[in-house]
């Protein structure tokens, strides 16, 4: 599903630059749910961002799907975010003066359906992760989890080939992180691939596979007994 | 631009965000309503000068004799000067071309009386030319007129003042009053719209007076109009061609100062008109500091705006909006709420003035309106300039990365 090839990525900051990553090689098969691992400043955001097209590699390359990713202009970028991608934050970002309904039917309003369509099938998924009851609330009315659920509905909504999560429970409790990501595990056994960037030791091991980054490389790349969370 | 649904996306927004939509329509709407206030209020202003002006004749030039003061031709200094019956003829013989109207007037004071009470007002012996040259309106009865001139008929002519002092209800058509030892027919009551001194005269005609007189041909005064399409300059040249006529004709020196003067009422009027117009001027400059006032402030606000949605503009994108999408997001949303609210401002401003209309007299402003394509033009920039105000900061927000606007926190 994703296939990256010695990827290099460098910031400049003033007069020197930081090389941020430094010839990352890494796939990813579909149906996977993969956690990327690393502290601060490891180069775990900035390769998601690159996997995200929200930023461009200097060097390597990039194949989502088998289809080369390259030199990609904003508008050709924000239509493959819309076909390809969904984006799960850590700080939810819903926007604020739209019900959870209408959050989630986002997407599918720059994917040009029609209003009809875009609720029924924005209700579908408020559905799948239980806040169907919700849906005219607005995001101030939620809890930090019903956000987030929201969040990950809207994802979804637009179908993508891959989710991309960075830090989906860094601002929520324990609990409430567990029901996200027990949330996020049902969605990977429909079938869905999924890669989550955390910090967080706990939350990695709740994925199949975790690949660890350091200074800018991959130092370990391994399978895991998955933490399989149940009754949440 | 008429796409539905994002017209619907936009609604939902302004909806949403009353203050901030409500703000900026505010400026927008105070910024043109006060502007069109100011310029309708200088226009009021104009007008009140013109209408103390324009309600006489404005194309006259007043012809007045005085004393020589200095020697010329064989005669000596301090000769008095005085117009008669054929200088009247040779300025219509000589200047027919330019000239419309002669009235040749002859001021005196004599005794008045009807039925044994005396009455004192200004009495003035004129052609029928002083009807057009001073604005007379006839109410009852017709006015001096060329047989009168020819006959030299005792008839006579009163104003509305004079008419309500002798006659009190009476009907003065007919009646006769005595002027000195002669008796005189009332053939016609008028008014002046120049106010209450200008209704206090008696108008009899000049040649009625100069049989009195022994038979003089002698006038005091010539009142000349010039036909308008001279334009100021015309006139000008007309008024020192007739002086340097006379001054000939009467053996006078050509730089004698006071033998001959000349007063030229569009000279006045052009003067205040002047003045009238540098006040519209003044207005109009703190009428438009008040539209970039508005100006400014519907940028700030534009600004502001776009800054404080960076992040939602930087979700829809991670979300698939194209940078298009987002430019034509914003800047419908600033059309249509500059547009909504600056018609606004321009039709209460408009009903404004036109409710002022007749309160304002006292203050020397009359009929305050605003020409409508100036309260249109001055709207449709402000517009215009809400639109670039949004266009900028829309265009940056559209190509800012989506990381960058999500990582603002």
């Amino acid at each position: 599903m994703i296939k990256i090839d010695k990827l290099h990525k460098s910031y400049e900051m003033g007069s020197s630059s930081l090389h941020v990553l430094k010839g990352i090689d890494f796939n990813v098969e579909a149906g996977e749910l993969v956690a990327i691992m690393g502290s601060s400043g490891s180069g775990k955001s900035t390769l998601l961002n690159i996997l995200g097209m929200l930023d461009n590699a200097d060097d390597g390359t990039y194949d989502l799907d088998e289809m080369r990713i390259e030199n990609l202009d904003e508008k050709t970028a924000a239509e493959y975010r819309n076909k390809f991608l969904g984006f799960i934050f850590q700080s939810f970002n819903l926007i604020n003066y739209k019900s959870a309904l209408e959050n989630v039917a986002l997407p599918l309003y720059y994917q040009g359906l029609k209003r009809k369509d875009r609720q029924k099938i924005a209700l579908e998924y408020l559905d799948k992760v239980g806040l169907k009851n919700w849906s005219t609330h607005h995001p101030s009315e939620l809890s930090g989890g019903q956000k987030q659920r929201v969040a990950i509905a809207r994802a979804l909504a637009s179908n993508p080939k891959v989710l991309l999560a960075d830090e989906p429970t860094g601002a929520l409790d324990s609990t409430t992180s567990m029901e996200v990501m027990a949330l996020i595990q049902k969605i990977n056994n429909e079938g869905k691939t999924i890669l989550v960037v955390t910090h967080e030791h706990d939350i990695a091991m709740m994925c199949k596979r975790v690949v660890n980054l350091k200074d800018g490389v991959i130092v370990e790349d391994k399978k895991v007994k998955q933490n399989i969370i149940k009754n949440v | 631009m008429f796409n539905v649904e994002r017209w619907k996306e936009i609604f939902q927004s302004i909806q949403k965000n009353k203050l901030r939509s409500v703000l900026s329509g505010t400026t927008v709407s105070l910024g043109i309503l006060i502007f069109i206030i100011l310029f309708g209020l200088g226009e009021g202003l104009k007008n009140s000068y013109s209408d103390l002006f324009l309600r006489q004749a404005n194309n006259v030039v007043f012809l007045y004799t005085g004393k020589t003061t200095k020697p010329y031709g064989g005669f000596k200094t301090n000769r008095r000067i005085e117009f008669d019956n054929s200088d009247i003829a040779d300025i219509k013989a000589n200047f027919s071309d330019r000239v419309e109207y002669i009235n040749p007037t002859i001021r005196y004071g004599d005794n008045i009386k009807y039925k044994l009470e005396s009455y004192n007002f200004s009495i003035q012996a004129v052609s029928p030319s002083n009807q057009y040259i001073e604005g007379n309106v006839l109410m009852k009865g017709r006015y001096i007129n060329e047989k009168d001139i020819e006959n030299k008929t005792k008839v006579v002519v009163i104003g509305r003042l004079v008419a309500r002092d002798i006659f009190k209800t009476e009907d003065p058509i007919g009646k006769f009053i005595n002027i000195g030892s002669r008796s005189y027919k009332v053939i016609g009551v008028f008014q002046d719209l120049d106010g209450d001194n200008e209704e206090s005269y008696l108008f009899l005609p000049y040649t009625t007076r100069q049989q009195i007189l022994m038979g003089s041909d002698k006038v005091g005064s010539i009142a000349v109009t010039f036909n308008p399409n001279l334009g100021g300059k015309g006139a000008v040249k007309l008024e020192n061609d007739i002086k340097t006529f006379l001054k000939k004709k009467k053996s006078i020196d050509p730089s004698d100062p006071s033998a001959i003067r000349v007063r030229n009422v569009a000279d006045e009027l052009e003067r205040s008109m002047q003045f009238a117009g540098a006040l519209q001027i003044i207005v109009a400059f703190v009428g438009i500091g008040t539209l970039i006032a508005g100006i400014i402030g519907i940028s700030n606000i534009m600004v502001f705006i776009v800054k404080e949605r960076t992040k939602e503009l930087g979700v829809r994108k991670a979300l698939g909006a194209q940078p298009s999408e987002i430019i034509k997001m914003i800047l419908t949303e600033s059309i249509f709420i500059t547009s909504i609210s600056g018609f606004a401002g321009m039709i209460i401003g408009i009903i404004t003035l036109n409710s002022l209309d007749s309160s304002l007299q006292e203050y020397f402003i009359t009929r305050p309106q605003v020409n409508l394509n100036i309260a249109f033009v001055a709207t449709l920039i402000l517009i215009i300039f809400g639109v670039i105000a949004g266009y900028i900061p829309a265009k940056r927000a559209a190509q800012i990365k989506p990381i960058v606007a999500l990582r603002d926190e």
